[in-house]
């Protein structure tokens, strides 16, 4: 496995299992990339978890566990979109790892 | 299956940053909100630096977790507890403590507040009623 | 010679900087940092011993080791002087010798 990702011709580090090396890094396009090569194309409810992702990150220090994100999200972006059926919907392989991992984010605490 | 809730109890008593417990102690509390137990976070002794408002770490090149513990109402813990001799030991007061709030979101209730600086016989019941203590 | 004195062990969980008190000749050095700040700080119960300590030697805290633990130059004994990194290195040169108290 490669430990960089390649985004608009610049590299990026990653770790062993995906997670960008260094959060700071970030840009959008990152996401954009991660999710074609699980083979999914963002769309705006994509968007609206990443970016609630990062802003919790900002302001807790932490990736939240996955059902205090289907928790957070549910207060923040309405109930029906508070379920993890929802959120799997979006993230099939697990909104709080592969979001995280799109986002930029570590690995949530928490998970395995 | 019939799941039997147990009381957990998290002992804080080391300050931030100077060793690894600190942080370690609130990974491994985010980490155990997953199984859905009582668990309630007590610090005492040095621990009470834990909480301190304010905390910058830019100059010193570490991890600020300060903002990390303002999520454990999120992680079901329900109870924070601080000793008020540590803290009055140390020129400390409840002011200077970081708020953690609360809140049920199937049933809105909310409690702006779960830290509660308690005198050192409570801290000695609450260990003694907790069915499990995990010390850092 | 003179001796710089270091304690970044907090005085409520080990001994450092009460030995480091005890064993100081007069107008030495004192650095408190990491943990060490603590003793720094104005209203706790090892302030007299620390302001006892200021009428013989120079007690210096590390600035930014204060600040991670969210606590500002104001909260500090009167006497202390805050330094930066530099200050730090600058105290460690003046004095030739350094001698921690791990």
């Amino acid at each position: 496995m490669s430990d960089t990702i390649e985004v608009d011709g610049k590299q990026y580090g990653v770790d062993e299992e995906g997670y960008l090396a260094n959060l700071n890094d970030w840009v959008p396009g990152i996401a954009t990339v991660m999710a074609a090569q699980d083979n999914i194309e963002l769309t705006d409810e994509h968007w609206d978890i990443i970016n609630f992702l990062r802003e919790y990150y900002e302001e807790y220090q932490i990736a939240p566990a996955v059902r205090v994100l289907t928790k957070a999200v549910g207060k923040k972006l309405g109930k029906d979109k508070g379920n993890s059926k929802y959120l799997y919907s979006l993230f099939p392989y697990g909104p709080a790892k592969q979001a995280c991992r799109f986002a930029g984010l570590p690995k949530p605490t928490g998970c395995v | 299956m019939s799941e039997v809730v147990k009381k957990f109890m998290y002992l804080n008593r080391k300050a931030p940053y100077g060793t690894i417990y600190a942080w370690e102690a609130l990974e491994v509390v985010l980490i155990g909100a997953a199984f859905d137990q009582d668990v309630s976070v007590m610090f005492l002794d040095d621990g009470v630096y834990q909480l301190t408002k304010g905390q910058d770490t830019k100059a010193i090149g570490m991890k600020n977790f300060s903002p990390t513990f303002r999520t454990l109402g999120d992680y079901e813990v329900k109870k924070i507890y601080v000793d008020r001799a540590s803290l009055e030991a140390r020129g400390l007061t409840q002011e200077d403590l970081v708020e953690i709030a609360w809140e049920d979101f199937e049933t809105e209730e909310e409690i702006e507040n779960i830290v509660e600086v308690i005198d050192s016989a409570r801290v000695g019941e609450l260990m003694n009623e907790s069915d499990a203590i995990f010390s850092f | 010679m003179s001796i710089l004195h270091t304690v970044n062990k907090s005085p409520f969980e080990r001994n450092a900087l009460e030995s480091c008190l005890k064993f100081a000749t007069d107008g030495s050095a004192v650095l408190l940092f990491e943990d060490g700040v603590y003793a720094a700080l104005k209203g706790t119960a090892v302030e007299p011993h620390v302001s006892d300590a200021l009428g013989r030697l120079k007690v210096y805290v590390l600035g930014p080791d204060l600040q991670a633990r969210g606590f500002s130059a104001e909260r500090i004994i009167e006497g202390i002087s805050v330094v930066d990194y530099a200050g730090f290195v600058d105290l460690a040169a003046e004095n030739g010798k350094v001698q921690a108290w791990l």
